[in-house]
C-alpha cells in the first residue's frame, strides 16, 4: 500500500538554520499521525512542506505516491486547520465553510447545502449566519475543521489544533477529533508540542528534535521504550538514569529511563538505592515525590491514599524489574 | 524585619491628584476631552454651520449686497448649466484621481505590508512621507516644468523617438491639449502624485492587518492567486482603501491650486469657491459650492457602507 505521505531525504534549510534535515517519513493511509516536538524542532515546517507553503531545499515529498515538488498548495488534495484558524472575518460562517467549493465554481445553492452538511458534522448546524468574530474559540475551531473537510481532502493537516482551547474543551475536542477521523477514514496529521495530546490521540507518532526525527512508533512504543534521553525526557518527563545509577539499580552500565508512575518508594533499609526527599507535590489523583539520589533527581508518582514521606526524609527506590528501560542511543 | 505601615506616606500633590482621579475616574476623562471637544464643537462645527447658513442667504445681483433671508435661490443658481459643468468636471476628476491612486498605491502598499521588514520598512515610510515634507507649491511647479511643452518629458520623448506617443496622448479628445501642462491629463497626473501618500498609508495599514495564514488558508482551500486577491485581500483591504479614497476624493474636490497652475482654463469647484468669495464677493454661492463636496462625500460613504466596505472593520 502506498503511504498517504512519504518524505525521502527531505530537507528545508533557511540559510544556515536546518529547520528540517534529511527526514525520511512514511505516513500510512487512514492513520491518525502526530508530529511531536518542542518549538523549533521542525514539526511545523514538516506540516507546511506537506501543505506546500514551504518547498524542500532537498529531497522528495510524495502524496499518495505522486511527487508534489511542482504542485502549489491550491492543487494538493490536502487541507489544513490552521493554528489561529484563519477564518475569513468578512464572511459569515456558512460562506467560510463554502469557500473551497466557491473557488472551485460550485453554484451557490449547492455549496451552501454542502456547507450546512459540514456544519452539522461539527455540531454547528444553526451558526451559518454568524460572523467568525461572534464565535467562541472552540466554535471557531469547529468552523475551521468544517471548512477544511468540505473539500474532501485525502490528508487533513492540523497545526496545534487544540493549543488555544482551555483544558476541558481540549479534552472534549480530542475525543471528537478521534471519532471524526475514524468515521471519515481520512489520514489526519497533526502537530503538537503537548505529549499528552499526541499520546492520547495518535496511532502513530514521530518525535522531532533539531530538525531530525528522534523516534517514530506507536504511542505505547515511544512511551514505554524511548530510544534516547531526549525522548524519555520529552515524552512524559521520565526519570533519566545515568549509567552508574542504572548499574546500582541492577541494570547494565547504560543510560536508562524509569517512568515516575512505575517508581515506588520503599523503606530505606530494604532498597539498593536511596535518596533524600526534596519535594512533595500534590496532583490530585497522585502525589509527585522527588528524591535526590547522589545529585540525580528521581521522581516517583505515589497514588492517593498511600503514605507520603515528609521533605528531608530518606526513602528507598523500588520498581518492577521490567520497568527499567535501557536506551540504545547515547544522546 | 522592619514593619511597614499598610498605607504608604503621602508624597504631596502628585499623590493627592492620583488619589482624586482614582476615586473619580470620569474626572480625568473629562479634563482630557473637554479642550478638544470645545475645539471641535465651537470652532470646527461652528464654522461648518456658519458655512451652511451662508449658503441659504442670497445676493442681490444689482447692488451685490447680501440678503440675510433664508432662501433656496442660491442653490437654484448652483444648478445652472455653467455651474453644473464645474461640479461634474470636479466629480469626474476626483473619481479618476481616486481610482488611479488606488490602482497605483495597492502594489506599493502590499509590498510594504507583506515583504518590507526592518530597514526596508523605514525606507518605505521615508519614501512615502518625503514628498509631504516639501512645499506643495514647489512640487506643483516642479511638475509644471516636467510636463511643459519645453519640459523634461517632451525632451525625453524626442530623444527616445517617441514623440508620436506623446502626440497621440495629447490628441485625445477633451482630456488632451496643447501640452501635458495645459491638459486635464496633466492635472490628473499631478493630483495623483500629490495625494498618493494619503492612499498608500491607510491601505498599507489595512493590508498589514491581514495575517499570512489567511492567504495560506485561501490557497489551501484551492484558490488561485487571483481568487485570493478578489475574495480575501481586497475585501479585507477595503476599509483602508475607502479611508484613502476619502482623502484623495475630497482633497481633489476642494483643491484650487493644481488646476490653476496645471491644466486648462476650465474651472473646478475649488477655483469657483476661491473666485466667488474673493473677486466676485458672492459668499452665498461660494458657500453653496463648498457644500457640494460635503454632500457628495456623505453619499459616497453611505454607498460604501451599503456595499459592505466596512464589514471587515
Amino acid at each position: 500500500m502506498t503511504s498517504a505521505v512519504s518524505f525521502a531525504k527531505v530537507s528545508r534549510h533557511f540559510g544556515k538554520v536546518k529547520a528540517v534535515d534529511q527526514v525520511d517519513l512514511e505516513i500510512a493511509e487512514g492513520s491518525f499521525f502526530a508530529m511531536l516536538g518542542p518549538s523549533g524542532s521542525g514539526k511545523t515546517t514538516c506540516l507546511r512542506l506537506i501543505s506546500g507553503f514551504e518547498q524542500p531545499t532537498a529531497g522528495h515529498i510524495r502524496i499518495f505516491g505522486e511527487d508534489v515538488s511542482q504542485t502549489p498548495p491550491n492543487r494538493r488534495s490536502v487541507n489544513t486547520v490552521f493554528q489561529d484558524y484563519a477564518l475569513f472575518p468578512h464572511l459569515n460562517v456558512r460562506d467560510n465553510v463554502a469557500y473551497g467549493p466557491m473557488v472551485a465554481g460550485v453554484p451557490k445553492a449547492q455549496r451552501h447545502a454542502k456547507a450546512e452538511e459540514m456544519l452539522d458534522l461539527v455540531k454547528l448546524g444553526s451558526y451559518g449566519d454568524r460572523k467568525p468574530g461572534q464565535l467562541s474559540g472552540g466554535q471557531r475551531q469547529r468552523v475551521a475543521l468544517a471548512r477544511a473537510l468540505i473539500n474532501e481532502p485525502r490528508v487533513l493537516l492540523l497545526d496545534e489544533p487544540l493549543g488555544a482551547l482551555d483544558l476541558k474543551l481540549r479534552e472534549a475536542m480530542q475525543d471528537e477529533l478521534k471519532s471524526l477521523q475514524k468515521r471519515l477514514g481520512i489520514t489526519f496529521v497533526f502537530v503538537t508540542h503537548d505529549q499528552h495530546e499526541a499520546l492520547s490521540m495518535a496511532d502513530q507518532l514521530v518525535i522531532f528534535s533539531d530538525g531530525k526525527i528522534a523516534q517514530q512508533g506507536s504511542p505505547e512504543d515511544v512511551y514505554a521504550r524511548p530510544n534516547s534521553r531526549f525522548v524519555a525526557d520529552f515524552v512524559g518527563s521520565s526519570n533519566v538514569l545515568s549509567p552508574d545509577l542504572t548499574r546500582a539499580l541492577g541494570g547494565p552500565a547504560k543510560w536508562a529511563s524509569l517512568r515516575p508512575e512505575k517508581t515506588m518508594l520503599a523503606a530505606p533499609a530494604k532498597a539498593a538505592v536511596k535518596g533524600t526527599v526534596t519535594a512533595v507535590r500534590y496532583l490530585g489523583a497522585a502525589s509527585r515525590v522527588v528524591l535526590d539520589v547522589g545529585g540525580n533527581e528521581i521522581a516517583a508518582l505515589v497514588p492517593a491514599g498511600q503514605d507520603l514521606p515528609v521533605q528531608g526524609a530518606e526513602a528507598g527506590i523500588a520498581f518492577e524489574p521490567d520497568a527499567l528501560h535501557v536506551m540504545e542511543r547515547e544522546v | 524585619m522592619t514593619t511597614r505601615t499598610a498605607i504608604m506616606p503621602d508624597r504631596g500633590l502628585g499623590d493627592r491628584l492620583s488619589a482624586l482621579f482614582w476615586r473619580r475616574p470620569k474626572l480625568l476623562l473629562m479634563l482630557l476631552i473637554t479642550p478638544p471637544l470645545i475645539w471641535l464643537g465651537v470652532i470646527y462645527l461652528g464654522s461648518l454651520a456658519a458655512l451652511l447658513v451662508q449658503s441659504f442667504f442670497s445676493i442681490d445681483e444689482f447692488s451685490g449686497v447680501i440678503n440675510y433671508e433664508l432662501t433656496l435661490k442660491t442653490y437654484g443658481e448652483l444648478f445652472r448649466a455653467a455651474n453644473l459643468d464645474i461640479i461634474i468636471r470636479t466629480l469626474l476628476m476626483s473619481t479618476a484621481v481616486t481610482l488611479t491612486s488606488a490602482v497605483v498605491a495597492f502594489p506599493i502598499a502590499y509590498f510594504a505590508a507583506r515583504f518590507a521588514r526592518g530597514r526596508w520598512k523605514a525606507v518605505f515610510y521615508l519614501g512615502i512621507m518625503l514628498p509631504l515634507w516639501s512645499s506643495y507649491l514647489v512640487k506643483v511647479y516642479a511638475w509644471k516644468l516636467i510636463l511643459a511643452k519645453e519640459g523634461i518629458l517632451t525632451w525625453a520623448a524626442t530623444k527616445l523617438h517617441a514623440t508620436f506617443v506623446m502626440d497621440a496622448v495629447l490628441a485625445l479628445p477633451w482630456v488632451g491639449g496643447n501640452s501635458l501642462s495645459t491638459s486635464f491629463i496633466g492635472t490628473w497626473i499631478v493630483f495623483v502624485y500629490v495625494w498618493m501618500p494619503y492612499m498608500i498609508l491607510p491601505l498599507q495599514a489595512s493590508l498589514e492587518r491581514v495575517p499570512t495564514s489567511m492567504l495560506e488558508a485561501s490557497a489551501d482551500l484551492g484558490a488561485t492567486r487571483g481568487q485570493t486577491l478578489r475574495t480575501v485581500i481586497l475585501p479585507l483591504a477595503m476599509p483602508g482603501m475607502i479611508a484613502g479614497s476619502i482623502f484623495t476624493f475630497s482633497l481633489t474636490m476642494g483643491d484650487y491650486i493644481i488646476p490653476q497652475i496645471i491644466g486648462t482654463s476650465a474651472r473646478f469647484i475649488g477655483q469657483a469657491v476661491y473666485q466667488l468669495q474673493g473677486t466676485a464677493g458672492n459668499i452665498p454661492l461660494a458657500a453653496a459650492f463648498a457644500v457640494v463636496p460635503i454632500v457628495i462625500m456623505l453619499i459616497y460613504l453611505a454607498l460604501a457602507k451599503r456595499a459592505g466596505a466596512f464589514d471587515a472593520l
